[in-house]
């Protein structure tokens, strides 16, 4: 009867509280170097960290990532990466810091480690914590206040979400991505289309991921306005964890498996709301805008806001169009663009790379293309296979782990009126730099972007397909995952 | 946290929708220290131009408007990231509450930590709020949380639901964490639970060999 949802709720109730409020247990809380803030109150209060043993911290919004980057000269952003070191230490704190090969963007290392698991409860400071629901967790992004309070009672006081499924019928065209469906969804539903919901994604499509696949549609539920997306974890999910350096081992794997088990829906669970799309409708997106949810596929044009009904819409979408220096029926194809990142927490994993390598290999880039592995693991596993040989020789810049151009905090940023073709998760104005115009794909579409120098259609520049085969985003076959592991 | 009881003040209309955090504040003033006078990084980058000059056209710019306490929003507003920064930025500048028909979630729950509070109305009461206040600019709203009213420019009532929870929180300007630590209790019994259901999770020493 119950959703996966109101399983992992209802095991992490600590009590219920005044005005219908739950007390919820956090098993995972993981923290990285911008929130100095809550451990200045967390002191300034004499508080405590109730469990800091449990806890995981890591550089990645503030670190450099190659040269150029602001943040080696800056001593403000500097001073942002020392504070997570200093608070990490003086409090007891596992940190994987700047040389450390652990290190990387939060929503990456969390899989990585092993540390993300089925059935828990994780939160993050930060709002792209659902990628880790990938694996049937609960989890959530937080405030600094809220951070504060996990530090130190390991709780949060929480209302219940209600619970939205999404379901990705049929099978996913060629050449689309796990980026295409969660921007498909995201376009369906709108930006606000699921606020004060958590997200279940389901159907044969989701199933059909592969784990990489799977966080990078639930890292972008928040572009929806869901604060947590899942996925019901399966044989996927336990081969992916088994292994990891904090996956239960020896006689707690076998009891782990059981009780992971039972963590999916039931088949009669009935949700507040339902959704369904059909992937073979999907085509690889592009954003044209400055919301998520403007997406459209690669064969479209600039919309014309004189065709929107509603005022308001009508003027946001001038306003946007405006931002992006656009022109209403432009083919997206025939943008050009000045720049193009691969990276970020949404898509800086091992297949993302291999997915734009494959399509950078024997090309050359015609505009600055940086490529930002999401941890050091990643970024040794990529060159063990040749990755960065590929892109080097293809004109692209193989750079270090950290959130870098996704987000710009570390100095890594466009410039006013640059275009970019990004795998990152939000095209909002500003994001990327101030003035800067950001058009969200997947990273065989960005690199397309890098090739051909315009938006393009990934699906020109393959082979075609196997006939009778349902063939993905790669140009070769993929080994396991399993090499980005800690020895 | 500073409580709230009741607001008599001018209110300002925002009519986009989805107004997104990284708007509210740009990330490059994420780094500055909450002494910095996050006032200034309130919607920097649209109020501020290239110069350093104000923007007259943007509406918090515009004279009935520069004193506003409360915001009137459109759909979504304070959508995207979860930084905290935003409403900092937004209560340095003034801002005791915010009227829309949705918020971002996180920032939502960010708002009542910190005393602001966000009241959710429908669209269309949204839009008239929105339509008064573009026809009487400077006008003023008033805000009673205890009775959960907000009054328009034009007189009418209109009720509004608040979590009790929440309420209480911000009546009192509550502590969140010091009402946890009464139920200390709980969560050791919590803790004892899962110990013993997932002490795989509990390797606090870091990865097992």
């Amino acid at each position: 009867m119950p959703t996966m949802f109101e399983k992992i709720w209802s095991r992490h109730v600590v009590a219920e509280g005044p005005g219908g409020q739950t007390l919820l247990y956090v098993d995972r809380h993981l923290l990285h170097d911008g929130s100095p803030e809550a451990f200045r109150r967390l002191r300034a209060a004499g508080r405590t960290v109730r469990r800091p043993r449990e806890l995981v911290a890591t550089a990645d919004h503030y670190v450099p990532t190659g040269a150029g980057s602001e943040a080696s000269a800056n001593e403000e952003i500097q001073g942002m990466v020392e504070a997570l070191a200093r608070n990490s230490r003086e409090l007891g704190i596992t940190q994987f810091g700047r040389g450390d090969v652990r290190q990387g963007i939060v929503h990456v290392i969390g899989p990585e480690q092993g540390l993300t698991q089925p059935g828990i409860v994780l939160v993050c400071g930060d709002s792209h914590t659902a990628t880790h629901g990938a694996f049937g967790a609960l989890a959530f992004g937080i405030g600094s206040t809220e951070v504060e309070h996990v530090l130190a009672t390991q709780c949060l006081w929480q209302r219940k979400p209600k619970v939205m499924r999404i379901t990705v019928e049929g099978a996913r065209p060629f050449g689309v991505a796990a980026k295409d469906v969660i921007l498909a969804v995201i376009a369906r539903i709108g930006a606000a289309g699921a606020v004060g919901h958590a997200i279940e994604y389901a159907g044969p499509v989701i199933r059909g991921m592969s784990m990489e696949e799977r966080m990078t549609v639930c890292n972008m539920s928040i572009e929806a306005g869901a604060r947590a997306g899942m996925i019901a974890p399966d044989e996927t999910t336990f081969a992916y964890l088994e292994g990891r350096p904090y996956a239960p081992k020896g006689a707690h794997q076998e009891r782990a498996l059981a009780l992971w088990k039972t963590v999916p829906s039931d088949a009669d669970a009935v949700f507040d709301g339902e959704v369904s799309l059909d992937a073979a409708a999907i085509a690889p997106t592009v954003t044209w805008g400055t919301s998520p949810q403007d997406a459209l596929p690669i064969s479209a044009r600039v919309p014309d806001p004189a065709r929107e009904g509603d005022h308001f819409r009508r003027e946001a979408m001038g306003r946007a169009l405006d931002y992006m220096g656009l022109r209403p029926g432009t083919p997206l194809s025939e943008i050009a663009v000045d720049r193009v990142f691969i990276g970020s927490c949404t898509n800086s994993r091992i297949e993302d790379l291999r997915a734009a390598a494959a399509v950078a290999r024997g090309r050359h880039a015609v505009v600055t293309a940086w490529v930002v592995p999401g941890s050091g693991l990643i970024k040794r596993a990529a060159e063990a296979e040749g990755l960065h040989e590929i892109f080097r020789a293809a004109g692209f810049e193989w750079r270090e782990p950290g959130c870098s151009m996704c987000i710009g905090m570390n100095g890594d940023t466009a410039r006013s009126g640059e275009r970019v073709a990004s795998t990152s998760n939000r095209n909002f104005e500003g994001r990327q730099g101030k003035g800067a115009r950001t058009h969200l794909m997947s990273p065989a579409m960005a690199a397309a972007a890098a090739v051909t120098g315009r938006l393009t259609d990934v699906r020109s520049l393959y082979p075609s397909p196997p006939s009778g085969e349902r063939a993905a985003v790669r140009a070769e076959p993929l080994a396991s995952s399993g090499e980005a592991r800690a020895e | 946290m500073e409580a709230f009881t009741t607001l008599l003040a001018t209110a300002v209309p925002m009519d986009l929708p989805n107004i997104d955090t990284d708007r509210i504040i740009p990330a490059r003033f994420l780094r500055k220290p909450r002494e910095a006078g996050y006032q200034q990084f309130f919607f920097h980058d649209v109020r501020f131009n290239p110069d350093g000059s104000e923007n007259g056209d943007f509406v918090l710019n515009q004279p009935p408007f520069r004193q506003a306490k409360i915001l009137v929003t459109a759909d979504n507003f304070g959508c995207g990231s979860s930084r905290e920064g935003a409403v900092w930025a937004l209560m340095h500048h003034g801002i005791r509450c915010v009227i829309g028909p949705s918020f971002g979630d996180i920032f939502m729950e960010n708002c009542f930590k910190n005393g602001v509070l966000a009241i959710v109305v429908s669209a269309e009461t949204a839009a008239g709020l929105r339509g008064q206040l573009h026809d009487h600019p400077g006008a003023h709203m008033s805000v009673d949380l205890e009775r959960q009213t907000v009054t328009a420019p034009d007189g009418t009532a209109h009720r509004f639901d608040v979590h009790p929870f929440r309420k209480q929180a911000l009546l009192k300007g509550q502590d969140e964490i010091a009402l946890t630590m009464e139920y200390a209790q709980a969560i050791e019994a919590h803790e004892a639970r899962r110990a013993a259901e997932m002490p795989w999770l509990l390797s606090g020493d870091g990865p097992a060999a």
